[in-house]
């Protein structure tokens, strides 16, 4: 896959189809140490260890158990050409968590990509599914709670034409201030904001 | 500059969108998007942005949806239009630049386009 947003899209996914209510997705980047990790959480119904043995195994497949293919055994690729790796740990009944590490200046590292159009898709599906997500890089966080979202919007669906592009300009914007070059920490316009 | 987004904003976008909800809830047009590993892959989830814009576009009311894989990896990115009364109609191979043309021929002029059809299940 071109870019890390289309693997988390998909293990984001394997949660909504593991019946998870929430999902958490952590992205950290940390210059000094030269990793990035992508850790994806969910409440779903976990797997035991038989399952989690042969999930990262390309050519186990079953159409009955849709949520395993070959999603995983790409995103572990992924991460081992990059001097990384794929960890999983899942409980059956509370749920399961992926974490890939990258060497962040690694070659073979492909972008981070459009995170906003991969939380936005997710939060498109059926069935509906809360989403936490915490982007680090360095010392600067963003945070996106849906539930926090849903609190404020009341009867008012996330997929709302309005609320869709309220959403994707705000994500827009918070990965733009947190991506912006070490140095600059002020908002310009923060009086603005005010 | 333009003003910066935050969740205060949400009281607004509340307040505008609670109007016209009803009308959204009962939207005869369901849309769904496969959103498996092998349509990711394949663009799905520009395809899907695609979608949004044009019917945002166009004031249409549907109900946008995504699905994992459903066996017909080769076809990806494959959009499923189901309508009340009409054949549920799947489209493949759906790039994003195919939208507009395909919009407006099956939700506006009630055409199916043929030549993007993978899949048929007949109305009932």
């Amino acid at each position: 896959m071109r870019e890390l947003s289309l693997h988390i899209l998909d293990v984001l996914q394997n949660g909504r189809e593991a019946g998870a209510t929430e999902v958490r997705l952590t992205i950290d980047e940390d210059h000094s140490a030269d990793r990035l990790s992508v850790t994806v959480e969910d409440n779903g119904r976990g797997m035991n260890e038989e399952i989690m043995e042969r999930v990262l195994d390309p050519f186990f497949t079953t159409r009955k158990t849709r949520h395993v293919g070959l999603g995983l055994p790409l995103f572990a690729a992924a991460a081992q050409r990059c001097n990384g790796n794929l960890k999983l740990e899942s409980h059956p009944g509370q749920g399961t968590r992926v974490t890939a590490t990258f060497q962040l200046s690694h070659i073979d590292r492909v972008p981070l990509g459009d995170i906003t159009g991969t939380v936005l898709s997710f939060l498109m599906g059926d069935p509906p599914c809360d989403l936490v997500y915490v982007h680090r890089c360095d010392r600067q966080e963003f945070c996106l709670d849906t539930r926090t979202v849903r609190q404020e919007l009341g009867d008012v669906p996330l997929s709302h034409p309005s609320v869709r592009g309220w959403l994707r300009e705000y994500i827009t914007q918070e990965e733009e201030q947190l991506t912006r070059p070490a140095g600059v920490t002020q908002r310009p316009d923060d009086k603005a904001r005010r | 500059m333009p003003k910066l987004k935050s969740l205060e904003d949400l009281k607004k976008v509340r307040e505008e969108a609670t109007r016209d909800i009803q009308v959204r809830l009962d939207t005869g047009t369901k849309i769904t998007v496969g959103m498996g590993t092998c349509g990711i892959a394949a663009g799905a989830r520009e395809t899907m942005h695609a979608i949004l814009e044009e019917l945002k576009e166009r004031k249409i009311e549907a109900h946008v949806t995504t699905v994992g894989c459903i066996g017909m990896c080769a076809y990806e990115p494959l959009v499923d239009i189901e309508q009340a009364g009409s054949d549920r109609i799947t489209y493949g191979r759906v790039r994003p630049d195919m939208i507009p043309g395909l919009i407006e021929e099956h939700l506006i002029n009630g055409r199916v386009v043929e030549k993007w059809v993978v899949g048929r299940l007949p109305k009932g």
